[in-house]
């Protein structure tokens, strides 16, 4: 037996290659390691990744500080890429690179740049609400007709950064006032979007606040899964787009296998992907999405202008909704 | 009887006392790192974020769902394994499986599994045309994790119960006492060690669980802390809840330290145990087998059925290549860590119980200290620590192993301290009378009969470090790929098909280690 432990003790990998691109990827593992495995291909630099929970890799790679190995941080959410930029762990990129992509989805410092889009939705049970039923906007959602009917997640990153969102766009005291009544309408707290998706479909809740892409998803694998979702009226902070992103680490070995990498995502090739296996928006103009998203330049129209580099306010979002008693 | 041994510090051989104090160092190390971080913080947060109205309540719903599941599972275990040791049932194997194998379900699937059974479009509905109740707050959390938990408690129950002495028994038989008398005055005291110890553990599961009362939206108070680091990145005030939460469960340590003081269980007969004496069950018979088939179909079967559900909803490609290299992974890191936990559990358990003194105790418990830690605080302490003192140690092999066994001690622990409080120390001071050093008198003597007790050890290792992620998240080599890491990877993005063969895997295999572990019991006795 002890034998038998020395020899698998022995299976120890050898230290990091400087050759090798390190990533640490926010994003699943089951959503982009296609698309890693084609840039290994066609770019020959071979890469390597640790796959994790968006916020736990970013708290790992505050404590890893300057001795972090990784070159690259693919986050699944902007509000992770602003708290790493903050404490100045991100190298400026290229303009070149960053000038692809619209305003509103790079950060102003041109230290992370979007990959994808996330938009923001209200999903809802067409058995049960009627889409014309549903309010012109997301404040609409307070009324006491929704009293526990709505389901959200407080404790998602995604939505910390919709709320961050909705308080650059119309103050701290109107969100406030939002959250604390659909709390007392008794909205239904879970944990994730797939909860909320399922909930709607089960008949538990009758309108959820979610992401996009899960209830696509859901429709591949069950096209009478009985859940539809819109956006509201246009500008509404309900239609807020987030982003996936990515930074390269100051204490980068391979700063320009990571940029290629960067640009590779930003292809046209990187970016129908995103569309067509992921169901997420493409950040450049020229792809044609996927015909259950709307094409990039509708989606600009009807998202509310709120500049996503400006929400690294995230501690102050937490101390909001501690406030309002959802954390 | 003899006395109890009351021997100083100081009479404790090197070979015990430096595995202790290996542990001890070990665990000390985040909680160093946890003190260097709390202090960090400035009072104006504390009284902001620690110190208000909500984490009394959160402190108020643990304790009230930690209580209610030790009751549950008692309730199911205790009868559970009496059945399965003493009763005149058939198939005690295949029930004794069965009532191991729910740890083999990660506790995030069976929440997903209770929540797919139910509801309007819930496998039920669809399959019988039942709509179950949703399962949600309390009552969904007890729900899941006392099916979660009674295995623990039950595989500690099982192990007690085959190691009693019949004799005992017999005797209390031979005063003309009735079957239940013999039970309640003779039995049920010798399963104490084994319930204080399996219900330490479950104690300690609900007050570190983060799955099941997440998924239930029931908030206990690992969840908030689960929730500081994960979405607030904020390392500090995530280890002022960690220390509360080690502080709660210091206090539960000296609960259980009360309660087994001057326990002393061995037999006084001399020679090994003679096999256990089967009461027939007669007309109690059918409603035995209706109580075990009811909580194996719920607690094991449903799941199952739900993961094999999504398996075959919808056709997905996943390559055989992925699945046996995330299947080396799993093993490659479970099964060294089982064994080394059980090695390391071996002298520790032997201290406490063998040199009972107030510091030996002490030292015992540190073993369930490591696993009070949250995992995530844990890991963050390890990067910490090896990135400053030994760099070349991070991302390897050695450090996740190293960090599976110290996390997972406490789960080594119980079964091998019920054993040794039952095996006789007359037989062992025997062995050295004969000349025989004390190491070798313990060898030929004791560590025959702890064979069960460390095969259980090894077993609760092993499947748990099955389930592992947020140790295996962030402290694994890159590309490292487990089980475990596949199914959060799909389920997450509500890949539930692509997730289902990677939780069968899960299963499959450590239906097959349990398996072989038992069988290995049986072909040694």
């Amino acid at each position: 037996m002890i034998r038998f432990i020395l020899t698998i003790l022995l299976f120890i990998p050898c230290t990091l290659d400087a050759q090798e691109l390190i990533i640490y990827s926010g994003r699943s593992k089951s959503l982009v390691e296609p698309l890693i495995q084609e840039f290994e291909d066609k770019s020959d630099i071979r890469v390597r990744v640790r796959y994790g929970d968006t916020s736990q890799l970013a708290v790992a790679l505050l404590e890893e500080g300057r001795r972090s190995p990784a070159d690259l941080f693919w986050a699944q959410d902007g509000g992770a890429l602003g708290v790493l930029s903050a404490r100045n762990m991100f190298t400026t990129l290229p303009s070149s690179m960053i000038e692809k992509t619209p305003e509103l989805f790079r950060s102003g410092d041109n230290t992370w740049v979007a990959t994808s889009g996330r938009a923001r939705v209200v999903a809802y049970n067409p058995n049960r609400v009627s889409k014309d039923e549903l309010p012109e906007s997301i404040y609409g959602l307070a009324d006491p007709k929704w009293s526990g009917r709505v389901g959200w997640a407080p404790q998602n990153a995604s939505f910390q950064t919709f709320i961050s969102a909705m308080v650059e766009l119309d103050g701290r005291e109107k969100v406030k006032e939002w959250l604390t009544a659909i709390r007392n309408n008794g909205a239904k707290s879970y944990r994730s979007n797939v909860p909320i998706v399922q909930s709607l479909a089960a008949g538990e809740i009758d309108v959820g606040i979610t992401n996009h892409y899960y209830l696509i998803r859901f429709k591949q694998s069950d096209e009478q899964f009985p859940v539809e979702q819109t956006f509201l009226q246009a500008g509404d902070p309900a239609n807020f787009v987030n982003v996936a992103g990515a930074g390269i680490l100051t204490t980068a070995n391979n700063k320009n296998e990571a940029e290629k990498f960067i640009e590779f995502l930003l292809s046209e090739r990187g970016q129908e992907f995103f569309a067509n296996e992921v169901f997420e928006y493409p950040v450049t103009d020229p792809v044609t999405p996927n015909p259950a998203l709307l094409p990039l330049s509708e989606l600009l129209e009807i998202m509310p202008q709120v500049n996503i580099d400006r929400l690294d306010t995230l501690d102050e979002t937490l101390r909001l909704l501690r406030e309002v008693g959802l954390l | 009887m003899i006395k109890p041994d009351r021997k100083g510090i100081a009479a404790i051989p090197w070979y015990i006392l430096l595995p202790v104090i290996l542990a001890g160092t070990g665990v000390l190390v985040p909680l160093i790192y946890l003190l260097i971080r709390a202090f960090e913080a400035d009072a104006e947060a504390l009284t902001t974020i620690v110190f208000r109205q909500r984490t009394l309540t959160l402190f108020l719903n643990t304790v009230a769902l930690t209580g209610g599941v030790l009751i549950l599972t008692t309730i199911l275990a205790l009868p559970l394994a009496w059945l399965t040791t003493r009763s005149d049932i058939r198939w005690k194997k295949l029930f004794t499986l069965l009532g191991i194998l729910p740890l083999a379900i990660p506790s995030y699937v069976m929440a997903y599994a209770l929540l797919g059974m139910s509801g309007a479009t819930g496998t039920f509905a669809e399959l019988f045309g039942i709509i179950l109740p949703r399962p949600s707050g309390y009552l969904g959390a007890l729900l899941a994790l006392t099916l979660y938990l009674t295995p623990y408690l039950f595989i500690n129950l099982r192990a007690a119960l085959l190691g009693i002495d019949p004799a005992l028994e017999e005797t209390a038989q031979s005063f003309g006492y009735k079957p239940r008398r013999v039970f309640v005055k003779t039995v049920l005291p010798q399963l104490r060690p084994a319930l204080y110890s399996g219900g330490l553990l479950v104690a300690l599961h609900v007050l570190g669980d983060f799955g099941a009362v997440s998924l239930m939206r029931f908030e206990t108070f690992s969840y908030a802390l689960f929730l500081q680091y994960t979405a607030a990145f904020d390392r500090i005030y995530a280890a002022w809840l960690a220390i509360f939460l080690i502080l709660m469960t210091v206090s539960l340590l000296f609960v259980d330290a009360r309660l087994l003081r001057g326990l002393r269980l061995s037999r006084s007969g001399r020679g090994t145990s003679k096999q256990t004496k089967i009461v027939a069950l007669g007309k109690w018979k059918l409603p035995a087998y209706g109580f075990l088939s009811m909580l194996a179909f719920i607690s094991l079967i449903a799941p199952i059925g739900t993961i094999i559900h999504w398996l075959v909803s919808t056709p997905a490609v996943i390559g055989f290549s992925d699945l046996f290299s995330a299947l080396r992974g799993s093993l490659s890191v479970s099964v060294p860590s089982s064994v080394l936990a059980a090695l390391l559990a071996l002298p520790l358990a032997y201290l406490g119980v063998r040199y009972p003194s107030t510091i030996s105790r002490a030292l015992e418990r540190v073993a369930y200290i490591g696993y009070a830690i949250p995992p995530l605080a844990f890991a963050l302490s390890l990067i910490f620590f090896s990135l400053t003192a030994m760099p070349f140690l991070y991302q390897t092999m050695l450090l996740l192993i190293y960090a599976y066994t110290l996390h997972y001690l406490a789960e080594a622990m119980g079964p091998i301290r019920s054993a040794l409080y039952q095996a006789p120390p007359q037989i062992e001071e025997a062995a050295r009378s004969f000349g025989y050093h004390p190491f070798m008198a313990f060898f030929k003597a004791t560590l025959p009969l702890l064979r069960k007790g460390i095969i259980a050890s090894m077993a609760f290792v092993f499947l748990s470090a099955m389930k592992e992620l947020p140790l295996t998240f962030l402290l694994s080599p890159i590309g490292f790929e487990t089980l475990a890491l596949n199914v959060w990877s799909y389920t997450i993005e509500a890949m539930f098909a692509e997730a289902a063969p990677f939780a069968l895997g899960i299963v499959v295999v450590s239906g097959l280690f349990v398996t072989l572990l038992l069988k290995q019991e049986r072909t040694h006795l």
